[in-house]
């Protein structure tokens, strides 16, 4: 239940609270194609796209919103938005 | 020996908050509440009042400070009226569902357009459903006393709502009545201190306040403030009991006062100081033979339904009288929450005193006459209105 005036007496929680529920489209993205210019990583209004230790870039489905900038802004199209299946 | 000052209706409530002893005072100045905010700031320079006196640039913002200082635990107080209190609307919502106990007082005034700073309900009426707890004082004795209450009822642990008392504009903030000023050690008693226990900031115990609440959890958080309100509405008569024990002034059971009901065929219901104006007409009418009654509401919110029915069982006409209207619908506020529960009575609306237009005693005698004879069940009549 929730507590009294929704407070949350352990802050920082909301690190378990994915919110990658709510997609409808799904970005993905092909690492062949991408030329590592970081544009996704700089757009994504959520932090969810980080290089990982080779460099290649990754989304994180577990808090990515399906918002799609990451496509708009690919100067490649490297990444293709999908419609997220359930 | 009492102490009796000669004061307004906004001196009422500053003295009211000083002896509650607030914490935190924001609020910012519009017509007719100005008085009450001037005078709390006067208190808080001349030492008289230790606490925080937030100077704010809007209502939004006195309301947005008042719900950040009572996340942290301070006894916090405001006041506003009209227009400000629209501008405070969202954050009304906040205070509400962050559940906290920060009590204002409002000067009942309209709203533009047109531009009239003058006396009616419709300003707080338009904030029913934010979850604040309403309240509407008679006169300044009242203010002072329901402000006092409403600390009470607020930080109780099973409320925890925030409390609007309010006030007619220029009818009280603006009329001097004597008021009798507990002595503050005796209000701070009543009150005591306030330890909250859910919303505390402070850094050795971080907390999150204000957080988000999906689908998943919102409608949870609103219902809870539906039984809250349940709560309050014997909070509220407990705690008058209470009150009138220790102050020796009492107003009906806390929720609503009955003035001359139990002989009456024909009963006034409305809320504010036009109840004391009902109150000189039924004692007028009652030497001529004639029994009239009023119920006056004093808890808006919660409504106590349940006492409004059982106090009405012996009438047969209610007159329902509005400071307000909902357009579109014409009917006031009153009515459309209490006629529903009075199917076997015949229930007449009358729209009075928009915008400080004056309610004599002829209209009070105008309303019960037309009540009783040529009215039709549930008709809405606008009374003084030039057509």
């Amino acid at each position: 239940m929730v507590n009294k005036g929704t407070i949350i007496y352990e802050p920082g929680n909301s690190i378990n609270n994915k919110t990658g529920s709510w997609r409808v489209f799904k970005p993905i993205l092909d690492n062949d194609k991408c030329i590592k210019c970081e544009n996704c990583y700089i757009f994504c209004p959520e932090g969810c796209i980080q290089p990982d230790e080779n460099g290649d870039f990754k989304i994180d489905y577990d808090y990515c919103k399906g918002c799609l900038i990451c496509e708009e802004e690919c100067p490649v199209k490297a990444i293709t938005g999908i419609r997220e299946e359930k | 020996m009492q102490n009796v000052k000669v004061i307004t209706g906004t001196s009422a409530a500053a003295e009211a908050a000083k002896l509650a002893d607030v914490d935190v005072i924001a609020a910012y100045p519009i017509t007719p509440q100005t008085t009450s905010v001037e005078k709390l700031a006067e208190f808080v320079a001349n030492g008289e009042l230790n606490a925080e006196y937030i100077k704010v640039e809007s209502e939004h913002s006195a309301i947005s400070a008042c719900v950040g200082a009572s996340a942290t635990g301070a006894r916090t107080f405001t006041a506003t009226s009209s227009q400000g209190l629209a501008l405070m609307h969202e954050i009304l919502f906040a205070a509400a569902g962050m559940r906290m106990p920060i009590v204002m007082m409002n000067a009942n005034r309209a709203l533009s357009a047109p531009i009239n700073i003058w006396n009616d309900q419709q300003d707080s009426i338009s904030q029913r459903d934010t979850g604040w707890i309403q309240l509407y004082a008679e006169n300044n004795q009242e203010t002072l006393d329901l402000i006092i209450q409403a600390f009470k009822i607020a930080e109780n642990e099973n409320v925890l709502l925030p409390v609007m008392v309010n006030l007619d504009g220029f009818i009280l903030t603006h009329t001097v009545e004597p008021v009798e000023i507990p002595e503050k050690e005796k209000v701070l008693n009543f009150v005591g201190q306030y330890e909250p226990k859910h919303a505390y900031l402070r850094p050795e115990k971080p907390m999150t306040q204000g957080a988000l609440g999906d689908p998943e959890w919102y409608m949870e958080t609103r219902y809870d403030v539906q039984k809250a309100q349940d709560v309050a509405l014997n909070v509220i008569k407990d705690i008058h009991d209470k009150f009138a024990e220790k102050f020796g002034r009492a107003y009906g059971n806390g929720l609503i006062e009955s003035y001359n009901i139990e002989n009456a065929e024909t009963v006034l219901i409305t809320m504010g100081s036009l109840c004391g104006t009902i109150k000189d007409v039924i004692d007028e009418l009652k030497a001529e033979g004639k029994e009239y009654g009023l119920l006056k509401i004093i808890s808006y919110r919660p409504l106590p339904t349940e006492e409004i029915k059982e106090a009405l069982k012996g009438a047969k006409n209610v007159a329902i009288l509005d400071k307000d209207i909902s357009l579109g619908l014409d009917k006031g506020a009153l009515f459309t929450d209490i006629a529903p529960f009075l199917k076997d009575k015949k229930t007449v609306n009358y729209i009075v005193g928009l915008g400080g237009r004056d309610i004599r005693k002829a209209n009070i005698k105008e309303i019960i006459e037309h009540t009783e004879n040529e009215a039709k069940d549930t008709e809405t009549k606008w009374i003084g209105l030039k057509e």
